[in-house]
C-alpha cells in the first residue's frame, strides 16, 4: 500500500509524515506540489509547515496547486486524505472541509502535548480508535482557531462531522473545541494537532507509563491502511 | 499603469489580534482617542494596457474566490485606477 506526502514549497513535517506511514507498515511516496497526477497512491498526506510562507493566507496558495487539483478530484471518488496542522489549512481552503482557521484567541503560538477526544472513529483515518477514546498527540501552531458560521457549527454536530475535540484546555480558542473535522464521506480528515510526531517509543509525548512513549498517532496511519487493504 | 484595487478587510465581528496589537502600541505612544486598529489588505493587480470591464469582473470573481476567504474577510471594494 502506497500513501503519498505533498511536498509545497515550506513544508516541514513531510518526512515526518512519511516515517509515520513507513512505521505503520506502508509505503510512502513523496508527491510533490507541481505534480499534475499523484502517481496512483492508495490514499494522500498534506503535511504540517507553512507551505508558500503562508502568503495570502494560510494555505490559500496551495489550494491552487497542481497537486492538490488532483488530490481535490480523487478525494471526490473517495480518496482516503490526511491534512495536517497546514493540511488542515489547505483542506479547508480547497472547499473540502468547511469553516477557517484563524490566529489563536491568545495570540501566542502553541506547542504543548494536547490531549483529544476522537469524536468520530468512522472515518478512513480513525477507524482503530474506540469512540470517544481520548488520546495524546503534539500541537504546534500560531493560527488554529477553527471558525464557522452558526449554521456550519450545527451541521457539524448533527451529522457527527466532528472527528476530533480538544479535551481539558482548548489552545487557540477553537469554536466548540474542534480540533478535526471529517468530510460527509469520511475519507476526507483533517487536525491541527500532529499524529506524525508520536508513532515511535521514545520520540513521541510524555504518558503516565514513561517518558516520550506516546504512540496514539501511529492509528492514524494504521486506520487508513486497514481500511484500504479491506477495500 | 492600469491596475485593479483590491480591498479586503478581517470581518467586524472576528478578533483582529494584528490590529489590537497596534491600538496598544498607539495607546502607549499617546493615542488614547483611538478606539480599535483593524488591519486589512490592499491588493494591486497591474495590467500593461486598458482594464475592461471583462478584467474587473474576473478581478471581482478572483477577490471572492481566492483573494479572501469569505469565512473570516470580507472584499470592500474592487476598483479601477491608473
Amino acid at each position: 500500500m502506497k500513501i503519498g506526502v505533498i511536498t509545497y514549497p515550506g513544508t516541514l513535517d513531510d518526512r515526518d509524515a512519511q516515517r509515520a506511514i513507513r512505521l505503520a507498515g506502508a509505503e510512502p511516496v513523496a508527491l510533490w506540489h507541481a505534480d499534475e497526477n499523484l502517481k496512483k497512491v492508495d490514499a494522500v498526506v498534506l503535511p504540517g509547515g507553512f507551505s508558500y510562507g503562508d502568503y495570502l493566507r494560510c494555505g490559500a496558495i496551495a489550494a491552487k496547486a497542481p497537486a492538490t487539483k488532483e488530490v481535490i478530484r480523487l478525494a471526490g471518488q473517495g480518496l482516503p486524505v490526511l491534512g495536517i496542522c497546514n493540511g488542515f489549512q489547505i483542506l479547508v481552503e480547497s472547499h473540502l472541509l468547511p469553516g477557517g482557521l484563524i490566529r489563536n484567541e491568545n495570540q501566542h503560538f502553541v506547542c504543548r502535548d494536547q490531549k483529544l477526544k476522537v469524536e468520530n472513529n468512522q472515518t478512513a483515518w480513525t477507524s482503530l480508535f474506540e469512540k470517544d477514546e481520548e488520546i495524546l498527540i503534539p500541537l504546534k501552531n500560531g493560527e488554529g482557531g477553527y471558525i464557522a458560521t452558526d449554521e456550519t457549527l450545527k451541521m457539524l454536530e448533527g451529522e457527527n462531522r466532528i472527528a476530533f475535540r480538544y479535551v481539558e484546555t482548548n489552545p487557540n480558542g477553537s469554536m466548540n473545541d474542534i480540533a478535526g473535522l471529517t468530510n460527509e464521506r469520511g475519507n476526507v480528515v483533517g487536525l491541527m494537532p500532529h499524529p506524525e510526531h508520536a508513532v515511535e517509543p521514545g520520540f513521541g509525548p510524555d504518558t503516565s507509563i514513561a517518558m516520550k512513549s506516546g504512540i496514539d498517532g501511529l492509528k492514524f496511519f494504521q486506520s487508513v491502511l486497514q481500511q484500504v487493504v479491506n477495500a | 499603469m492600469p491596475k485593479i484595487i483590491v480591498e479586503i478587510m478581517p470581518k467586524q465581528d472576528l478578533l483582529d489580534p494584528q490590529g489590537k496589537a497596534v491600538a496598544n502600541a498607539m495607546h502607549r505612544a499617546g493615542n488614547k482617542e483611538i478606539t480599535a486598529v483593524r488591519i486589512g489588505k490592499r491588493i494591486e493587480l497591474h495590467f500593461d494596457r486598458e482594464i475592461t470591464e471583462k478584467d474587473l469582473e474576473e478581478a471581482k470573481e478572483q477577490a471572492s474566490a481566492f483573494l479572501s476567504n469569505d469565512v473570516i474577510e470580507d472584499v470592500v471594494s474592487v476598483t479601477k485606477a491608473d
